[in-house]
């Protein structure tokens, strides 16, 4: 089986419109989460990671006209220009091009100056494609919160196989009235910033982020590189909202993964977690982590930097996973306090440097998806 | 990338308040009843008797329509994997959730507003631990469905897969899911799923 490399990557959010400017905020345990203004809430608002528009147009200035593209469009064409910039002499008719987002532009459903068929997932890959040039059609994954690695995860299978040889992967999804007023709708919105997998935590966060990177079969020049070394997806065949109270899909996820991997729990240095600060999966999540033998691994979840990105989330956080494995260092579980669920985890409760080789990353979603990545630093 | 030695095992069609198993009308209504009243009928018409599926929307009752003719006569493996895609994503029903925006919200409906939905329900339904992927893509796209049908039996991550496109954008709907296996006569080629998804669009 061919290797796949994770090669250069770009992160756009409100830590930064760069992974480096992401990493050093993370480093410094900085959350994007901020109080924003609501009258849907009786807290009369609501904490989200949120872009500053004019920050986005001002960066997106240098390689486009902000008029022509949305907010979501600015994000991913950014997060890819800035791979493509590291990849001069990339070959669009052997690159293909993947996306993953839950809601795209669905925030065009009300007023807009954008034609009607610009929300449609398909156009928001067309706009994409058409920026840069690519000549492979773009294949876009809608698939809940897990969309981003399972991105990743197809991206590799098509390359493994000999469909192209490259890909880059690009997630991004927005912090829209259409998903504040579902996820307050259920319920699920913290009143202060997210905490998970803390005794005190209170429901998720939202955020929005662009992420984008290429992925390769060609071993790449540094020797310190890392690749995705087995991946898996699962249905709880559970509940179509509610995480299933033994982990069942997500510990087959990490079972196929590390079987896929050769390799066994006790060597996974690192767990990123999906951790999204409601009670229930946070619950689910440790019950599958101890199924699984990964207890006593560290872990944490990124959440409360960044809220919950929905289709970005599990790319944007594999990108951070990557480079806590080159950089030989585990970030903070951010917001933690106490532990919260009923079984034991290993939580990261502050920066620490240690020697990193493999490591686990997990995400499940609405309709019982869940996923897990392998990560192995060469 | 083609080489392994599948086959689409078996094949659904609902279009025009038809339903197709393989090349047999199996359930028909009058055209002129609304997509409520078909998704109804051929409810009972099937005998499916599973009283979740009035709490669905459209795209999951036309996905456990669709999976409970297609799975009839076969067995099918936990392992299963889902692979289905469309143009219209979940779009009817995030209209829906749009309009109530501005007052109440309901839960039961906001939960319908992602395409996968009706992965995790056809997966319930059918007790399936299996793969999932939903792709958006602007049309049925045989290749990209061949190719990652393969892709996934290849690597041995599945015993089979079903595969196909289910769209339903204002009231208008299009389900066509095959069952990809080592079982069967039809070849999975590009060719072949792009022949029988249009032998009843003819």
């Amino acid at each position: 089986m061919k290797k796949i490399y994770l090669l250069e990557d770009a992160i756009i959010s409100p830590l930064g419109f760069s992974t480096e400017e992401n990493i050093a905020a993370v480093k410094n345990e900085r959350s994007g989460l901020k109080f924003h203004k609501n009258n849907r809430f009786p807290s009369e608002g609501f904490y989200a990671g949120i872009i500053e528009n004019e920050l986005l147009t001002e960066a997106f200035l240098k390689i486009g006209e902000p008029k022509k593209f949305t907010k979501l469009e600015q994000m991913m064409l950014l997060a890819v220009s800035q791979v493509l910039d590291k990849n001069p002499d990339i070959n669009f008719s052997k690159t293909a091009l993947i996306i993953s987002t839950t809601k795209g532009n669905i925030d065009l459903l009300t007023k807009s100056s954008f034609p009607e068929n610009r929300v449609y997932l398909s156009e928001l890959g067309n706009v994409i494609k058409d920026f840069f040039g690519f000549q492979l059609e773009p294949i876009v994954i809608s698939n809940a919160c897990i969309s981003g690695g399972l991105a990743l995860a197809v991206a590799k299978r098509f390359i493994a196989a000999g469909k192209f040889d490259q890909a880059i992967v690009v997630g991004g999804d927005l912090v829209s009235e259409f998903v504040l007023s579902g996820f307050h709708s259920f319920q699920a919105m913290s009143t202060e910033p997210c905490r998970p997998f803390s005794k005190n935590r209170k429901g998720i966060s939202l955020g929005e982020a662009a992420a984008a990177i290429l992925l390769s079969s060609k071993k790449p020049k540094d020797p310190n590189s890392i690749s995705l070394i087995g991946e898996a997806s699962a249905n709880d065949a559970n509940h179509i909202s509610g995480p299933s109270r033994t982990g069942e899909g997500l510990y087959k996820s990490i079972q196929n993964a590390l079987r896929e991997a050769r390799i066994s729990a006790n060597e996974i240095d690192y767990l990123s977690a999906h951790g999204t600060a409601t009670a229930y999966n946070d619950e689910m999540e440790a019950v599958a982590f101890n199924r699984s033998g990964l207890e006593n691994v560290p872990m944490n979840s990124f959440k409360a930097y960044y809220g919950h990105t929905l289709g970005a989330s599990a790319l944007l956080e594999s990108i951070l996973t990557k480079h806590s494995l080159l950089n030989n260092e585990l970030y903070t579980s951010l917001n933690f306090d106490e532990i919260g669920v009923s079984k034991p985890l290993n939580v990261i409760g502050g920066f620490e440097n240690k020697k990193l080789r493999f490591a686990v990353k997990t995400a499940s979603g609405f309709g019982g998806c869940n996923l897990a990545l392998v990560l192995k630093k060469e | 990338m083609s080489k392994g030695n599948y086959k689409i095992t078996d094949f659904v069609h609902i279009k025009d308040h038809r339903i197709f198993h393989g090349k047999e009308q199996v359930f028909k209504t009058e055209k002129s009843l609304g997509l409520d009243q078909f998704l109804k009928a051929s409810y009972k018409n099937l005998e499916i008797a599973y009283p979740k599926f009035h709490k669905m929307d459209g795209l999951c009752k036309l996905g456990i329509i669709a999976s409970e003719v297609l799975f009839k006569d076969h067995f099918i493996s936990p392992d299963t994997a889902l692979v289905f895609s469309n143009s219209a994503s979940s779009l009817e029903t995030d209209k829906k959730h749009q309009q109530a925006m501005g007052g109440m919200v309901s839960p039961a409906v906001f939960v319908y507003t992602l395409p996968n939905i009706v992965l995790g329900e056809i997966s319930i339904k059918h007790k399936l631990l299996g793969e999932n992927v939903f792709f958006v893509e602007n049309r049925f796209n045989p290749e990209l469905l061949r190719d990652y049908a393969e892709v996934l039996l290849e690597a041995k991550k599945t015993p089979a897969v079903v595969c196909g496109w289910i769209d339903l954008k204002n009231a208008e709907y299009d389900v066509f899911l095959c069952l990809i296996s080592k079982e069967g006569e039809i070849p999975l080629s590009k060719e072949n799923l792009k022949q029988l998804y249009l032998f009843e669009n003819e």
